[in-house]
């Protein structure tokens, strides 16, 4: 059972006590502004414990749609958390696969292998080696700038770019990037990089991309039918 | 708005911040793009003021935009938190200060997860050892590093040499102040000034002689939103929601914008950056953007470091005019001198 499934996760425990369907959550939510996004829906398809509706959800675009901010969590007057509740569609979607049938929740492998690898390689989430101009052009001619000069430009301001001992940018030690890849391992997010993966790559094999196209197509492509 | 009645609920809403001896961890976005803010953090507490902020070169990201793009189970992140939590223990720390927002409400959830759910805890401390041996205990106490600096705002003062005053006319500085969706959205007690009434920044604004904006959309997200940012066919949700925030605050006149988490100043200040360049938009007077710092940034001013030794040459927004509003000296061909 899918509702099941989703109680084991402790984000939904306690995310969904009682909904009384106010709205609340959605008047105050940037999601709901910009896309065909409802909180409240949501929380009160999960709590209906149908199981086709919530498999439909899991297969949707719209559990991809929130931020995260948690906004709604401070406004809810019954302490739901729909940001919550939305982290464990998400990882139930990604456990089962379903993320694959939404163009937003393809976007996971572009997102696991930026992060995962910013973990795993560097210790970091986001690293300043791996985080290029021309896929951030907001970042600016200052973000050129800085791209073009990144090592000078972190002496100048105090960085310990790549530098042994402690400081900004230091170099992680590889023994604690190995503690990393171990705990990566035992709490499953190995396997679930390695899932997505997979997934992905069928995908990319049926549509006759590779791999390259494919992380573009998903980096890039934002079609309509997201807004309202 | 009730001035009065807001700073007494404001005094309500106090958390205990430890005087010294504190575990510090980095941010990641911090170190990325405002790098100078933790160095000066630390030359601040460090050298200034003669503290105890202890840093091993072992710890790590928390992983924190990781989970919150849903790209690691919470499994995952509950068990490099609890190493990180092992690091402190090992070096004999029970103050735990982080330089991230985001961080900072994953501390939180997760020590509330852990008060809630004892076999969950359980289960993460079985899964550290196995992966890495360590074992930890929970922090006496988790600060974000404004709460430091919020704590300390008066001896700033004290041993500033600007302040937040147009030096032409001896008014106040118009001061947007911007605190982060997870530094108390998730956890009110957990904030200086909770959920409803943020005093964090306010209280380090008005201290250094600003007087802060109260404007409709000051508590709405910057626009970060993980996902909606970091992939690039979701980015028109993030400047979509910053859009929103300039549009509601520009008619108030703010002369700068003071933020709390790392990523939020980012947003803000390439934003504008975008906006100018798309629909040649600006948000500030002269046709100039609304200068964007960090709270170490603006310390490191009301302190008198120099403005390129701050690093405000990686902003993008430029910061000059509320440089020459606060009479501040520096040297404009210094500026991109590496
Ligand atoms: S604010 Fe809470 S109770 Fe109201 S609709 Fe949203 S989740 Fe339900
Ligand atoms: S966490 Fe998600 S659902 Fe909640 S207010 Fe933010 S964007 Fe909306």
């Amino acid at each position: 059972m899918l509702y099941d499934r989703l109680m084991e996760d402790y984000r939904f425990k306690e995310g969904l006590n009682a909904c009384i369907n106010c709205g609340t959550c959605t008047a105050i939510c940037p999601a709901a502004e910009f896309y065909k996004y409802d909180p409240r829906i949501i929380t009160d398809t999960v709590q209906s414990k149908d199981e086709a509706e919530i498999e439909k959800l899991l297969r949707s675009e719209t559990i991809w749609y929130c931020g995260q901010c948690m906004s709604c969590i401070t406004r809810c007057p019954r302490k739901n958390g729909p940001g919550l509740i939305i982290q464990a569609l998400r990882n139930l979607s990604q456990e089962l696969g379903y993320f694959i049938d939404s163009e937003k929740g393809r976007q996971q492998l572009v997102l696991n292998r930026a992060l995962c690898g910013n973990i795993l390689n560097y210790g970091y989430c986001v690293y300043p080696r791996t985080f290029h101009h021309s896929d951030h052009p907001e970042s600016g001619p200052v973000g050129k700038w800085i791209e073009d000069n990144l090592e000078a430009v972190h002496k100048r301001v105090g960085s310990n770019l790549d530098g042994e001992g402690p400081g900004i940018l230091r170099k992680i030690p590889q023994s604690d990037l190995d503690e990393l890849k171990r705990i990566f391992d035992v709490t499953g997010a190995t396997e679930r990089m390695e899932k997505i993966e997979t997934i992905s790559r069928e995908r990319a094999k049926d549509l006759g991309l590779s791999d390259e196209e494919y992380c573009r197509q998903v980096f890039t492509i934002n079609s309509e039918e997201h807004y309202i | 708005m009730i001035v009065e009645g807001k700073k007494k609920i404001w005094s309500e809403y106090q958390k205990d911040i430890p005087d010294d001896h504190y575990f510090y961890v980095r941010s990641c976005i911090r170190q990325n793009f405002f790098p100078a803010s933790e160095k000066v953090f630390l030359d601040i507490v460090r050298n200034r003021l003669g503290l105890d902020f202890f840093e091993t070169p072992h710890h790590t990201t928390c992983g924190g935009i990781a989970y919150h793009s849903d790209s690691i189970p919470q499994e995952t992140l509950m068990t490099i938190v609890a190493r990180q939590f092992a690091l402190m223990t090992e070096a004999g720390y029970e103050n735990y200060v982080c330089s991230c927002i985001t961080s900072f409400g994953i501390y939180n959830e997760i020590i509330d997860t852990w008060h809630h759910y004892p076999e969950l805890e359980a289960k993460i401390r079985g899964l550290l050892w196995e992966a890495s041996k360590r074992e930890f205990k929970i922090p006496k106490s988790v600060v974000h590093a404004s709460d430091v600096i919020y704590k300390l705002r008066n001896t700033i003062l004290e041993n500033g040499k600007y302040r937040l005053v147009n030096k032409t006319t001896g008014e106040p500085l118009r001061v947007v102040e911007h605190i982060g969706c997870h530094y108390s959205k998730m956890f009110p007690s957990k904030g200086v000034g909770g959920a409803e009434y943020p005093y964090v920044l306010t209280g380090m604004a008005e201290a250094w002689g600003g007087t802060v904006i109260d404007y409709p959309e000051r508590r709405h997200c910057c626009g970060f939103g993980f996902r909606q940012y970091l992939v690039q066919a979701n980015r028109g949700y993030s400047i979509s929601n910053t859009h929103k925030k300039f549009e509601s605050m520009a008619p108030f006149k703010p002369d700068m914008i003071i933020t709390n988490c790392p990523g939020c100043p980012y947003f803000l200040d390439r934003w504008q950056y975008v906006i100018e360049e798309l629909e040649g938009k600006t948000y500030g007077a002269d046709s100039k953007g609304i200068p964007v710092f960090t709270y170490e940034e603006v310390a490191g001013l009301v302190l008198g470091y120099d403005p390129w030794d701050l690093g405000l040459q990686m902003h993008q927004t430029a910061v000059e005019p509320l440089l020459d509003k606060i009479g501040i000296i520096y040297n404009k061909e210094d500026k991109y001198k590496i």
